[in-house]
């Protein structure tokens, strides 16, 4: 399979997204969104993360399974190691241990 | 998947090495290869995002408090010329598909040139702490209500930061590398692997910044007050 070459329109199109994601995160840390604000925040990296692994690191136009299957694995691995460590922390104090 | 398209003309079979059936199957193997490599990086520095995680949900105060006195400006300015950095590499590999080895040439030395200009923010950055006595250790002051727990907070900044800094300078050096193959046409249409891959290399440390930015910079709703 050969490789795709993309439009370079593509790649501005791409950086201008990124551009305006920015400038919606950083406006966002002006308002107050409580605890929603570290939400927003990371949903909004993500976004950008996105189109940079999609776009700019090829994986969109990889037709090459494997890859796919490399750059999920790196990301999944992340997620179990997040989500088992912050069901332990953020559970700790739900109940109360006698004698503690 | 015929044998017609992918077998190279003979001018360019220099660069293929001998295991490898030909050059298609030597860029897939080493786009692959890169991809396993960024995937560990993953988990590099996902140890120290974990450590993050876990010290702002036990001491959410203290990291907001000690985000206030992150430069927001210099975290935004350096967000933009990150991003900006990684259009001219994306425009690098495209051109390097292209063989077009003068465009990468100057269009390496543009994402050079972005990645010192964001170095030097960082040392501005660096310098302002010390300044202001932030640098965890025996020196470290803080006017804030929890001192303790925003020198946590400061301890990973210094480390994320750092580390990535430390990816940024690794960055330029292999991207001078790339230059240096260009410059000598060593770069061809069939083959161009090296300007893809380290192109991968400086996206992926791009992706750390993006996220790192809002979970130093922008933790609370500051600048409210001024």
């Amino acid at each position: 399979m050969a490789e795709t070459i993309v439009s370079r329109r593509i790649y501005f199109i791409i950086f201008f997204a990124l551009m305006v994601f920015t400038v919606i995160t950083a406006a966002v840390s002006y308002i107050d969104l409580g605890a929603w604000s570290g939400v927003v925040a990371v949903g909004i990296a993500s976004t950008k993360a996105l189109l940079v692994a999609l776009f700019f690191m090829h994986l969109r136009y990889d037709h090459q399974k494997i890859v796919w299957i490399v750059a999920i694995s790196g990301f999944f691995w992340l997620g179990i190691l997040f989500v088992l460590t912050a069901t332990d922390y953020a559970t700790r104090n739900f109940l109360t241990v006698p004698g503690r | 998947m015929s044998t017609v398209e992918t077998r190279p003309n003979a001018v360019s079979t220099h660069s293929l090495h001998e295991h490898f059936g030909d050059l298609e199957q030597q860029r897939e193997a080493a786009t692959l290869g890169m991809w396993v490599f960024l995937a560990t990086e993953i988990m590099f520095f996902g140890g120290m995002f974990t450590a993050y995680l876990v010290y702002r949900m036990a001491y959410p105060v203290a990291f907001d408090a000690a985000s206030q006195d992150m430069n927001f400006w210099a975290g935004t300015i350096n967000t933009i010329v990150l991003i900006g950095s990684s259009l001219t590499m994306a425009l690098a590999v495209h051109a390097s598909q292209e063989g077009k080895n003068k465009h990468v040439v100057w269009l390496l030395i543009a994402t050079m040139a972005l990645g010192a200009v964001f170095l030097g923010i960082k040392a501005f950055e660096y310098h302002e702490h010390w300044v202001h006595h932030l640098v965890p250790g025996p020196y470290f002051q803080f006017e804030g209500p929890d001192p303790r727990h925003a020198e946590i907070f400061f301890s990973l900044y210094f480390a994320m930061t750092g580390f990535h800094a430390l990816h940024m300078v690794i960055g330029l050096g292999l991207v001078s590398w790339i230059v240096y193959l260009a410059a000598r046409n060593k770069i061809t249409r069939e083959y161009h692997s090296p300007v893809e891959n380290v192109g991968l290399y400086w996206h992926f440390v791009d992706m750390v910044w993006i996220y790192l930015y809002p979970l130093l910079y922008l933790v609370a709703h500051k600048h409210v007050s001024g």
